[in-house]
């Protein structure tokens, strides 16, 4: 039974290639994410190895802190650590945030993401005596305006030593013009991942990233030969004074690296949940291949039931099948996805993440996951037309045409209703907050309801493909009559493949409505919320000399100058950050809608909330707000709540100097300006940045725009990877129609005798294929426009109030359907008018 | 139009030949084959397997193209024509009965017998449509669909089908061949009356002496070459042509 299973898979190897191609791209995917994940991992593991000491000193509690905070550790603990036993040198570091090369060009290399590093240089080993970055050409700096750079930054922005190197720093001086003296390197490879790094000399660097504080952010100890990093820990944290802590280097690395794998596992779970969607989607076009392949077959397999083979042999024969499919189109898979991974490496590696440096980790749990994938997700959609094969009566063998065995329709609407109002339940419990892990109640709900509408969906789109079927004989003729015939022939497959379609499309329908409700929302805020004339912000918010601020003030018609800070803080489940603002700004004109309590009670010491977060957290005014600052817990008295506001990044505003006393720098990250309403402050105002092209100064307008941006974004994102689900349903529109027109084979090639000409069989084909797109995207459209307004009422309460459903855009979904239809239509309709009409009357 | 004598011929082949393959393999299924096709005349073309009578058909309705030899429908002649104006032929001018599946499954029986006409958006002929319908005799049966037609019933529809447009010439090839012989003497019987009542050109394909006896000319076939013809043929004659070419070395 091996043997005939085999042999009639090498028989059919194109119409095979075509069904294997969903598992492909499906196990593709799947392999792509994991192979990009574990690399990604990887070179961030290996970085951090090299950006730790052997034993780590620093103020205690930034343990896992993304950034560097302000806080610092006094240069005198340098000297009193020199004598500790088996410590064979201690460096001390500087290491700032926010120092920003600028290329010639006046743009900020590196780009969106990875950090700009700026710190002193020394030389000391990473733990381990693991050789960090060196110095591969010229020397370290050694004075004020000299600078030193990285191999990768220097060559992008195209500076060589001896030349004037363009910085932007955040301290007081904001722009920066040193000497290139030296660059550095890893000799013996690894990057920086896309971050740049800029060091001075230690006095500099303290000057310009800690204000001139003789400190340190932290220090590394180096081990002796024979002194563990655990010993030398404990030595070490025998001499240190309170607040100060000593970790060693692996334990550094591992809390930096798993911050950093924490954001990385978001990632891999988004393209995961998209390799899963194809998938799904993939394993419809399975069921579909399998069905028609086993449907042609089904005079040969009730053949062999009539010469003996049990019910169970002809099952298996074809499980069989659908198990060395599974496991060559998982082959296939993992070449593509380790390709697909190099071109996510890629398409990071434009974002600024550069991870060439490190090759393709390619693990054994990925190989593992993509024969599983492939393998199962095979077998189980082949296991339905394998069960149904088995009940082929061997009679069926003498029949001249023979139709399979199939459940009966009544029986999968019965499933299908069930599937959906448990997916709705499901969905409504998520949407509610009702059940723990909500998301996977939501997402869970809506692939019930989409596979249960699948399940159902020859029952429920019957009066579409009727009324399709009446429109195409009106409208079309007998050509029309006959494309319409054929879509309701079997309902079954039809319907099957429209569903890989619609499953796509709705997905793609919810992110459009989720994604223009949201910027509804965000213009909504800004237009009523809105003050002042202009805003300046930075690229991520990156601090920047309060200067600029001062600057501002002076100009031309410029009235007031709002300076707002931000400060992270704790890093509690609930930590976030505070805002501070000038309490002058209240009586200058900044005008916040108060709930509760008076913005003009902000005092050093005090906050304001956002309403919705002291809703949140229980507060009210007078209430204490307790915050874990750069210098330790701390706790604010509550003088006032306001409405939601998108100028205040942060949900809580202090003063500028209640943050300066918790120890963190004097620097401001976004200016509201209010002017007298002259129209020439703007081309001022950006004067005054333009050596800085991480600040810039946007009206409403464009702040809007700006704020709409990252929606835009990731909606596009979202999009993209849903196309890819579009493209599998496309390919299996075309499969089945191919596959479909290989089993009419006699019949078409009886039309073409009888007079069809080759354009009318074209259409033919051609309206078909119309038909099951036009009924994946209205069934897609109607479930995406049911999913995307549950979504955004449930979100009401988190600010998004506004539900916007993008009519032209979903309008638009239909006709790329249509489109799609026409596309997918173009081969397989090449295809039977290119039959040889004798040679397709005489076809088996 | 061109004429034999005083009666128009419908088709004629001139020098028909036919090869499959090349070399040692090749094949020569039609050998110099010269035919004509005579207005009004029910033809049957028999011989053993083998001896090309398919091909012969095939390449007389623009089904296939012969090696080399002229094929002339009417006035027109086939070689160097389009598949365009060889589609417009085959639906228009020519109407086909295969051996089995004749029928587009999706469609109703009286829809299969209107096809042709309706892919060329022409208006059917009602009162010839009606009275091939009575001579098929299965006017109960027009909405059904093939596969709820007996064998028998879809050949009569296969043959309404090819009657009802009116072509210069049906082809039927072996139309009885699938059927018991009750079933196969009324598609025969229909096939006569066409002839003889609405002067209907019929060549038909047949192993069977007795549907050959339907017909007014048998021609016979062997290894690609017409050896042999009968007019007014019965059962016994066609026999004994049989039996001369099954033992060709006694003669
Ligand atoms: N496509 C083809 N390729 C190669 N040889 C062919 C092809 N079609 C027919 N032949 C050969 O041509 C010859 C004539 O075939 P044809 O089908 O015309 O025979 P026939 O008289 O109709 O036979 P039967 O009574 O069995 O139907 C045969 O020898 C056959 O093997
Ligand atoms: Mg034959």
């Amino acid at each position: 039974m091996f043997r005939t299973a085999l042999k009639s898979l090498l028989g059919r190897k194109v119409r095979l290639l075509m069904s294997t191609f969903a598992i492909v791209l499906g196990v593709a995917f799947v392999v792509g994410t994991l192979v990009f994940s574990d690399t990604l991992s990887r070179s961030f593991t290996a970085l951090m190895a090299s950006t730790v000491g052997d034993v780590v000193v620093r103020p205690a509690g930034s343990s896992g802190d993304t950034e560097p905070t302000a806080r610092t550790v006094d240069a005198s603990l340098v000297d009193r650590l020199e004598g500790v036993e088996g410590a064979a040198r201690v460096d001390g570091n500087v290491t700032a945030f926010g120092v920003f090369v600028i290329d010639e060009d006046n743009k900020v290399v590196g780009g969106q993401g990875p950090p700009a590093i700026g710190g002193n240089w020394n030389d000391a080993p990473a733990g381990h005596d693991l050789e960090g970055l060196a110095i591969i050409g010229g020397r370290a700096p050694e004075k004020a305006g000299e600078v030193l750079l990285d191999s990768s930054t220097a060559g992008e922005a195209g500076y060589t030593i001896g030349e004037e190197v363009h910085l932007v720093s955040s301290g007081d001086q904001a722009v920066l013009r040193p000497t290139l003296v030296g660059i550095a390197g890893f000799p013996e490879g690894g990057s920086l991942n896309g971050a740049t790094f800029a060091a001075f000399d230690t006095r500099t660097a303290q000057r310009l990233l800690l204000d001139g504080k003789d400190a340190f952010t932290d220090i590394w100890v180096t081990a002796e030969p024979g002194t563990s990093q655990g010993e030398l820990a404990d030595a070490v944290a025998q001499r240190l004074p309170d607040g100060v802590e000593a970790v060693t280097g692996d334990e550094a690395a591992d809390e930096a690296a798993s911050a950093i794998q924490e954001a990385v596992g978001f990632l891999t779970t988004f393209l995961l949940i998209f390799a899963g969607i194809s998938l799904v989607v993939g394993g419809f076009l399975i069921v579909n291949t399998f069905s028609i392949l086993v449907a042609q077959r089904s005079r040969e397999l009730a053949l062999l039931r009539a010469l003996g083979a049990s019910k169970r042999q002809v099952t298996r024969s074809v499980l069989v099948e659908a198990f060395v499919l599974g496991a060559i189109g998982s082959t296939i898979g993992l070449g593509l996805g380790i390709l697909l991974a190099m071109g996510i490496r890629t398409l990071f590696g434009q974002f600024g993440l550069d991870l060439s440096g490190q090759s393709l980790i390619i693990g054994p749990r990925t190989v593992l996951a993509a024969y599983a994938v492939g393998i199962i997700v095979t077998m189980a959609a082949a296991w339905l037309p394998a069960h149904r094969t088995g009940r082929i009566a061997p009679i069926q063998a003498m029949r001249d045409d023979v139709a399979m065995p199939e459940a009966s329709l009544h029986r999968r609407l019965v499933i299908g209703v069930a599937m959906i109002l448990a997916g709705g339940g499901a969905l409504a419990a998520g949407l509610m907050d009702a059940v723990p892990r909500p998301g996977w109640f939501v997402g869970g709900g809506i692939l019930f309801i989409l596979l249960g509408v699948a399940a159902a969906s020859p029952v429920i789109s019957h009066p579409f493909l009727a009324g399709a079927a009446w429109v195409y004989a009106r409208m079309f003729g007998t050509v029309g009559r006959l494309a319409g015939q054929n879509s309701l022939r079997n309902p079954r497959r039809t319907t099957a493949t429209s569903s890989a379609l619609m499953i796509g499309l709705s997905l793609a329908c919810t992110m459009a409505i989720v994604g223009a409700s949201a910027k509804a929302s965000v213009d909504e805020t800004i237009e009523k919320n809105f003050v002042g004339d202009y805003v300046v912000s930075s690229l991520f918010g990156q601090p920047f000399s309060p200067q600029i601020a001062r600057d501002m003030a002076k100009v031309d018609g410029v009235d007031h100058v709002w300076a707002q800070r931000f400060a992270i803080t704790g890093s509690g489940p609930d930590g976030q950050g505070v805002a501070a603002l000038d309490p002058a700004a209240f009586e200058q004109g900044l005008d916040l809608d108060m709930v509760a309590g008076d913005s003009a009670d902000l005092r050093d010491g005090t906050v304001i909330l956002d309403e919705e977060y002291a809703d949140e957290e229980g507060l009210s005014v007078g209430d204490t707000y307790d915050v874990d600052l750069a210098d330790g817990p701390r706790g604010l008295e509550v003088v006032g709540v306001y409405a939601e506001n998108p100028i205040l990044i942060f949900p809580a505003v202090t003063t500028p100097q209640t943050l300066i006393d918790a120890g963190y720098r004097d620097a401001d990250n976004f200016l509201i300006v209010d002017t007298t309403g002259s129209s020439a402050v703007q081309a001022d105002l950006e004067a005054l940045v333009a050596e800085l092209p991480i600040v810039t100064v946007k009206d409403q307008q464009e702040f809007a725009e700006e704020q709409r941006g990252p929606i835009d974004q990731l909606v596009l994102m979202i999009f993209a990877l849903l196309g890819l689900a579009l493209l599998i349903a496309v390919l299996g529109i075309v499969n089945t129609l191919a596959l479909s027109i290989i089993e009419r084979t006699r019949e078409v090639g009886l039309l073409r005798a009888i007079g069809v000409s080759r354009p009318q069989l074209r259409r033919m084909v051609t309206l078909e294929s119309v038909v099951i797109a036009v009924l994946g995207a209205v069934l897609g459209v109607v479930m995406g426009i049911g999913f995307g307004v549950a979504l955004m009422h449930s979100l009401r309460d988190e600010g998004l109030e506004v539900i916007d459903v993008p009519v032209g855009q979903l309008v638009m979904f239909l006709v790329v359907s249509l489109v799609i239809g026409v596309l997918a239509a173009l081969l397989p309709a090449r295809r039977a008018a290119r039959l040889d009409v004798l040679g397709a009357i005489s076809t088996e | 139009m061109t004429t034999t004598g005083d009666r128009p011929v419908a088709a004629r082949v001139r020098h028909l030949t036919k090869t499959y393959g090349s070399g040692d393999a090749m094949v020569r299924a039609l050998d110099d084959v010269s035919l004509d096709l005579v207005e009004g005349e029910f033809t049957a073309i028999m011989g053993p397997s083998g001896s090309g009578k398919s091909t012969l058909m095939h390449c007389c309705a623009a089904l296939d193209t012969a090696t080399s030899g002229e094929v002339w429908i009417g006035d027109r002649e086939l070689s160097g024509l389009k598949d365009k104006e060889l589609t417009r032929l085959r639906r228009d001018e020519v109407g086909f009965v295969f051996q089995s599946f004749n029928l587009v499954p999706t469609l109703t029986a009286e829809e299969n017998i209107l096809l042709p006409q309706s892919i060329a958006r022409r208006k059917p002929d009602r009162e010839w449509y009606d009275s091939v319908i009575a001579t098929v005799g299965i006017g109960d049966r027009l909405g059904h669909r093939p596969n709820q037609l007996s064998g028998g019933q879809q050949q009569r529809v296969a043959v309404a089908r090819a009657l009802a447009g009116r072509p210069r010439i049906v082809f039927a090839d072996e139309p009885t061949g699938n059927l018991d012989s009750q079933s196969g003497a009324e598609v025969l019987d229909l096939l006569r009356r066409s002839a003889a009542d609405h002067g209907q050109t019929i060549v038909m394909v047949t192993h069977d002496p007795v549907a050959a006896s339907y017909t007014d000319r048998v021609v016979f076939l062997a290894d690609g070459r017409i050896v042999d013809e009968l007019r007014h043929p019965d059962r016994d004659k066609v026999l004994e042509v049989m039996a001369r070419m099954s033992a060709p070395a006694e003669v």
